[in-house]
């Protein structure tokens, strides 16, 4: 397997997991804290899923060792992600064309 | 007959095999909420109004809940570097935290059920088309959880006895278990500001 196999570099990643915490605290406490500034709504749902992504990148990444995988499973994840967006936007598109006759 | 690749990585693919079936039932995860996400987005653009989530329901709790179940993810991880370590000590005592974690993360999320019922009026998914969404997204993610702790509470307990005879294959079947949680935990960053924040 990959590198993630022996004692020390398990070490080092353990130090990357608490400090993934970290961060994923401090991000949890911003996004409340902004929820609450008043900013239009396009701004808000913008920095809300932002920080979201940002969020998920991080426990992905790091927790799911997804920075350090083989290319297969990021072609799996690639076609989901295009199922994902027309998943997302096909009722947009066929609201228009309802919208047409 | 012996099941292939649980331990070793199979030539052609370059995993164990239950890693790449676990990133596989994860893809259609990805597409069972991402349709329940899909519907909301239509729902709530195309209605005339709509309430503030932070209006209605507990946003102090929710952020509680978010702190829990990040910090089960952080257990759940630590309990596969335990094993990485030889440490099987280490291993009980982060997955019995994960599994405490996600119990509490349940009991808060009983709470704010609660809250909803007996508050007057109460508020039932038919109330409206907000708590509908609210309780379809969140009561099939609290059904994920149920179901991660049940494969998580036999791997800390019986299931356990395997780290014995094989313990690379046991190491692996933590770390696919953790992929789940870590998913659940995912969509959870995700429910949390679209249904409670914004």
């Amino acid at each position: 397997m990959s590198s993630h196999d022996d004692v020390e570099s398990v070490k080092k990643q353990t130090r990357a997991y608490l400090m993934v915490f970290g961060a994923l605290m401090v991000l949890t406490v911003l996004t409340v804290g902004v929820a609450y500034l008043h900013m239009p709504a396009w701004l808000a749902v913008g920095v809300a899923l932002v920080i979201a992504l940002f969020k998920g990148t991080l426990v992905a990444g790091i927790f799911m060792h997804l920075f350090d995988e083989r290319k297969l499973i990021y072609w799996v994840l690639a076609l989901t992600v295009l199922f994902f967006l027309v998943l997302l936007f096909y009722p947009t598109i066929s609201e228009w064309d309802q919208r047409k006759l | 007959m012996e099941i292939p690749y649980n331990t070793e990585a199979r030539p052609d693919t370059g995993l164990y095999n239950a890693k790449l079936g676990i990133w596989l039932f994860l893809a259609s995860e990805v597409m069972l909420f991402g349709a329940l996400f899909s519907s909301y987005i239509l729902l709530r653009t195309g209605a005339p109004t709509w309430p503030m989530g932070r209006e209605i329901l507990n946003v102090p709790l929710a952020t509680l809940n978010t702190v829990i179940l990040i910090g089960s993810s952080v257990t759940m991880v630590m309990s596969w570097a335990s094993l990485k370590l030889k440490d099987f000590g280490k291993y009980r005592l982060y997955m019995g935290l994960t599994l405490l974690l996600s119990l509490g993360f349940l009991v808060v999320k009983a709470f704010e059920y609660g809250a909803k019922f007996s508050h007057h009026p109460p508020l039932y998914p038919s109330t409206n088309t907000f708590l509908a969404i609210y309780f379809t997204l969140t009561g099939l993610h609290g059904l994920h959880v149920i179901g991660g702790m049940i494969v998580n509470g036999y791997l800390w307990g019986p299931g356990a006895k395997m780290w014995k005879i094989e313990p690379e294959r046991f190491t692996n079947r933590i770390e696919v278990a953790g992929l789940y949680w870590h998913f659940v935990d995912l969509v959870w960053i995700f429910l949390f500001p679209t249904l409670y924040l914004l």
